[in-house]
């Protein structure tokens, strides 16, 4: 059986879980239909959009439940913007950061090429920490013209913990609306989406042991956004579909569970990411570890090793029975150097070094061992391996 | 064996790697990343490394039962296949990328990674044959089917990179038999197109190709005398032997069509001239290599077959080393041969090596009797 330290890419389905989601999939009804049999599917929706605003801390009425981050980030980014824009058309300014996952990058791109948006890419430092003195300086100067600002909570690839509260704090002053990408962060570290400021937040179930497929987009009620996506006006319009109660269900009772061993699984992680950081840095004195001191989820440890090919790390570890990963799984078939590490101000070859070890609810100690075990071989024949533009 | 199959997505390698699997290797499927910007869907024979090759190859190691695992060698191919190709144009030479890939991509980069990695040999979908002579050294020869035969493209390859290398589909009689052998085996392959031109040039034009990425550099064509007859738009848009495109008004005193027969960078000129005077007889090169071990005689003219291009014949010649210089001179005068193109040599069926041509000798000579 492979040790699997890729939790980042998705976690176990909850066993939990399983047993509702599979009773509920045999279960007859269109929770939209009025008749008794649709009431029944829509009680299970609602029971469990109930468990989703306990979980993130908001109304009820703010979850819209969704297919994933995906679905979710495109829903808010392009809504916001398109309606900011629609209100005062002298707000065309995006504000974003060129370490968000794709499912950021390309719908601000989109709008960019297509609805006339004017992005500005935030400046990060080494670490990914975006510069929040130049994010207050060009509200100050242009928060007029600004439609939206959209930064991930936490860092789908190296773990690094943006403030939110801070930016929507800046950006109140200025009435800009504040997107964030929680994908990465929901179920991993305390998000309240209440406390949060935020205008919209994407959350993703399959992260926290909910099937694939299961997401929700966090709403504020006071929130505008244009409809982007249109049909039968399912979850206040904005995300139209037949909604699914098996997979509502296993998405709230998912959520449940994460948000309730959050603190105690959190914890334990710590431990674990301490002894595996401690024992790649005995065996690699040169690498890297990417977000630094920096405030981060504990269970996303990435390094970058200097000379060294992430695919040739993650090939021999591979072969070793351990399943690891170089960044985000999303552009799988096209290996590229992660655009997040070059955002960061990486050079292609240090990025290319890069190698993400993710940790979750279920990763053991003997997980780690199992690692740490396979890591010197895997290390030296990468080392050796060298990179292929030297 | 531990065996890495590059595959590219098209049919043959995902053949090869099922005949390395079947001979009981442990083999892995690597496809190798080598453009920035990949396009989504393949169209038609063109284009290269799009996300569809990627999840093609992917498909078929999966049906092979084999791990697959996608690597990025494209910055690598940007400077040393691709800016390579641009700055050999530039010189006024006319390279071949494939065999570029070979000698510094499939064959040295991937396969010294393949080696530190644990690996014993790589295997490609080439058609070529490895055999073993009498006293066990490794020789490169023809594949069977010499409508397909690319042991031209892998004349690069040396005795140590012989050693690790494996091309399964070298005893196959025809490339109908790959696709049927691909159906056999689930291979969803089994019917796409054949890769033709240059895989980072996914329109195919070459010379627009090239004029994008090296700009307009305008120039006079003249001929072997020195006369001015026209001008051109950069002498990346001339290969030798090369007659469409020249824009000359004037007709040429014998009143026949005019070929590029030399391109010189330097002067930034173009020099035209009749059929005939791109007749060489000798071709000359300082970057030669041996494919398997060297021939014992090399002081002295010895017979040898003489290949310049990827499909063309190939031709008796004669080769010896002089000054460091490998010299091949062909019986019957030759026409169109460019520097920049490698020269194959050939025992029978056998590679012997290659070299790079570096100048060519005019059968034809002026009456200065300048080399051409």
């Amino acid at each position: 059986m492979a040790i699997y330290l890729d939790h980042a890419a998705t976690t176990p389905l909850r066993p939990q879980v399983i047993e509702g989601y599979l009773a509920q999939l045999q279960v007859l009804g269109n929770p939209s239909s009025v008749h008794s049999q649709g009431q029944k599917a829509r009680q299970v929706v609602e029971d469990a959009r109930d468990q989703v605003a306990k979980a993130v801390d908001c109304h009820r009425s703010e979850v819209l439940f969704t297919s994933g981050g995906t679905e979710s980030n495109n829903l808010a980014i392009k809504g916001l913007f398109l309606d900011a824009v629609k209100r005062d058309p002298q707000r065309k300014v995006l504000l974003t950061a060129g370490t968000e996952h794709h499912a950021g990058i390309d719908p601000v791109e989109w709008l960019e090429q297509s609805e006339g948006a004017q992005v500005v890419w935030l400046p990060v430092n080494d670490y990914g920490v975006v510069d929040l003195a130049t994010l207050s300086e060009y509200l100050d100067e242009h928060g007029r013209s600004v439609a939206l600002i959209s930064l991930m909570w936490v860092n789908n690839e190296t773990g690094l913990i943006t403030p939110i509260a801070e930016i929507t704090r800046l950006a109140a002053k200025h009435e800009v609306p504040v997107h964030s990408d929680a994908v990465a962060a929901f179920g991993h570290v305390p998000v309240s989406f209440k406390q949060s400021g935020l205008a919209t937040m994407a959350v993703s179930g399959h992260k926290f042991g909910a099937p694939v497929g299961t997401g929700a987009l966090i709403v504020a009620r006071d929130a505008k956004l244009a409809i982007t996506s249109h049909g039968g006006g399912q979850e206040r319009g904005i995300r139209s579909g037949t909604l699914s109660a098996p997979l509502a269900l296993a998405l709230g009772a998912s959520a449940a569970l994460a948000v309730a061993e959050l603190e105690q699984v959190s914890s334990r992680l710590e431990v674990l990411a301490q002894k595996l950081k401690n024992s790649i840095l005995g065996i690699a004195p040169d690498a890297i570890f990417t977000r630094g001191e920096h405030e981060g989820f504990a269970g996303i440890v990435h390094f970058t090793f200097p000379g060294c090919s992430g695919d040739s790390l993650l090939f021999l570890l591979d072969s070793a029975g351990v399943s690891v990963s170089t960044g985000s799984a999303c552009r799988a078939g096209v290996a590229q150097a992660s655009h997040v590490l070059v955002a960061m101000g990486r050079t292609e070859d240090q990025a290319r070094g890069s190698l993400r070890i993710s940790l979750g609810y279920t990763t053991t100690e003997q997980d780690v061992d199992a690692f740490i075990a396979a890591f010197p071989n895997a290390y030296a024949g990468a080392k050796k391996a060298g990179l292929p533009s030297k | 064996m531990k065996v890495l199959a590059a595959m590219s997505g098209g049919v043959d390698s995902a053949v090869a790697a099922a005949r390395a699997v079947e001979a009981g290797h442990e083999v892995v499927g690597v496809h190798l990343a080598l453009s920035r910007n990949s396009g989504t869907l393949r169209t038609g024979s063109r284009g290269c490394c799009t996300i569809e090759d990627s999840m093609d190859a992917q498909r078929a190691a999966n049906i092979l039962g084999i791990p697959y695992y996608v690597w990025d060698f494209s910055e690598k191919f940007k400077t040393d296949v691709v800016d390579d190709f641009i700055a050999e144009y530039q010189a006024g030479r006319t390279p071949n990328p494939c065999m570029r890939c070979n000698e510094r991509i499939k064959f040295a980069a991937l396969l010294e990674k393949a080696l530190a990695l644990g690996f014993d040999a790589v295997c490609t979908g080439h058609y070529a044959s490895l055999l073993t002579d009498e006293f066990g050294n490794l020789e490169l020869h023809r594949s069977n089917e010499m409508a397909k035969d690319q042991s031209y493209v892998l004349g690069v390859l040396t005795a140590e990179q012989l050693k690790h290398s494996m091309f399964p589909l070298g005893a196959t009689a025809s490339k109908n038999d790959i696709r049927r052998e691909a159906n056999e085996r689930g291979l969803s392959v089994a019917n796409k197109p054949d890769s033709y031109d240059i895989c980072f040039i996914p329109e195919g034009d070459t010379q627009d190709w090239l004029s994008e990425k090296v700009g307009k550099a305008p120039g006079q064509i003249i001929d072997r005398e020195g006369n001015v007859l026209g001008d051109h738009q950069g002498t990346h848009e001339f290969t030798v032997g090369q007659r469409k495109g020249l824009s000359i008004g004037r007709p040429a005193a014998d009143g026949k069509p005019r070929y590029v027969l030399e391109i010189s960078p330097k002067t930034n000129t173009v020099i035209v001239g009749p059929q005939a005077a791109l007749a060489i007889n000798e071709m000359v090169g300082t970057r030669y290599t041996w494919c398997g071990n060297a021939p014992t005689e090399t002081n002295n003219w010895s017979e040898i077959l003489v290949q310049v291009r990827a499909h063309g014949d190939a031709i008796e010649a004669e080769f010896k080393l002089d000054s460091g210089e490998m010299r091949i001179r062909v019986k019957q005068p030759l026409l169109g041969v460019a520097p920049g193109q490698t020269a194959v040599l050939y025992l029978g069926t056998r590679v012997l090596g290659q070299t790079t041509i570096d100048r060519t000798v005019s059968a034809v000579p002026v009456s200065t009797g300048s080399e051409v």
